[in-house]
């Protein structure tokens, strides 16, 4: 498990704009540590975002997403009220799962 | 007694194969190992069943035209075509050109912002995969003064 993510969701001019900001190290696989030797790469792998319980979208993901990785994504129509679900799996098998209402 | 250690040493090395096996996620199977972890962007785009994208205007890349931290370069791509089922970004110069991809349900606007990681200045390409299997790209080349990918 690792730290909340933060998810902001505003329905505006008929669509809904959702932030999210995960906390994550997403080690490329391609840094090496002081001895030299490669350090393995650890990265979400799977991103699933579902609106109500219907997912909207899944993502996958290779290393080379940014550390603490930034999404934004935007659903048709505002759904003030409803709860986004966002979803991550990372390449050791942990995963996170955090909820918002959009307003 | 070779003989006897080449036995020792392949029993060895099986076994950890199976033990990475057993570790590896139930369904990674969903996940397109190969795609990411192919070393040139249409090689990428190949495994993923869009080879040769075709640019167009209709994909739309938002990226900055210098990146003065290669760790941390914000992409934005959307298309406003109808049917979008896919979303893949890819910068052609990493190790590993594939960023990631986004599978597009009708709920949401094909309209992605994200960060990705960039070794050295290279192109960067968002490609859309439409519903009749058509892909779409659009690529803009971004100026890396630093890069993201070593240490």
């Amino acid at each position: 498990m690792g730290e909340p993510m933060r998810i902001r969701a505003q329905s505006a001019a008929g669509q809904t704009t959702v932030r999210i900001l995960m906390s994550h190290e997403m080690e490329s696989g391609q840094r090496k540590d002081a001895d030299g030797k490669i350090i393995p790469a650890w990265h979400i792998q799977d991103v699933t975002a579902s609106l109500g319980g219907k997912e909207v979208f899944s993502a996958e993901w290779g290393p080379s997403v940014s550390k603490n990785p930034y999404l934004q994504f935007i659903i048709k129509g505002t759904h003030a009220g409803e709860k986004i679900t966002v979803t991550w799996k990372d390449s050791k098998g942990d995963s996170r799962s955090d909820e918002a209402v959009i307003v | 007694m070779n003989k006897r250690r080449d036995v020792l040493q392949w029993g060895l090395a099986s076994a950890g194969v199976v033990a990475m096996e057993a570790m590896s996620p139930v369904d990674a199977l969903a996940y397109e190992k190969s795609a990411f972890e192919a070393k040139t962007w249409t090689d990428a785009l190949k495994v993923l069943g869009s080879p040769s994208p075709t640019e167009s205007k209709d994909v739309v890349l938002n990226a900055p035209d210098i990146a003065e931290n290669g760790a941390v370069v914000p992409l934005s791509a959307s298309c406003a075509l109808p049917g979008v089922k896919r979303m893949i970004f890819l910068v052609e110069k990493n190790p590993t050109p594939l960023c990631s991809v986004f599978n597009v349900s009708e709920d949401i606007l094909a309209n992605f912002s994200m960060r990705t990681k960039m070794g050295q200045t290279s192109n960067v390409y968002a490609v859309a995969v439409l519903g009749d299997g058509r892909a779409l790209m659009a690529k803009k080349e971004i100026k890396v003064t630093l890069g993201g990918c070593g240490g």
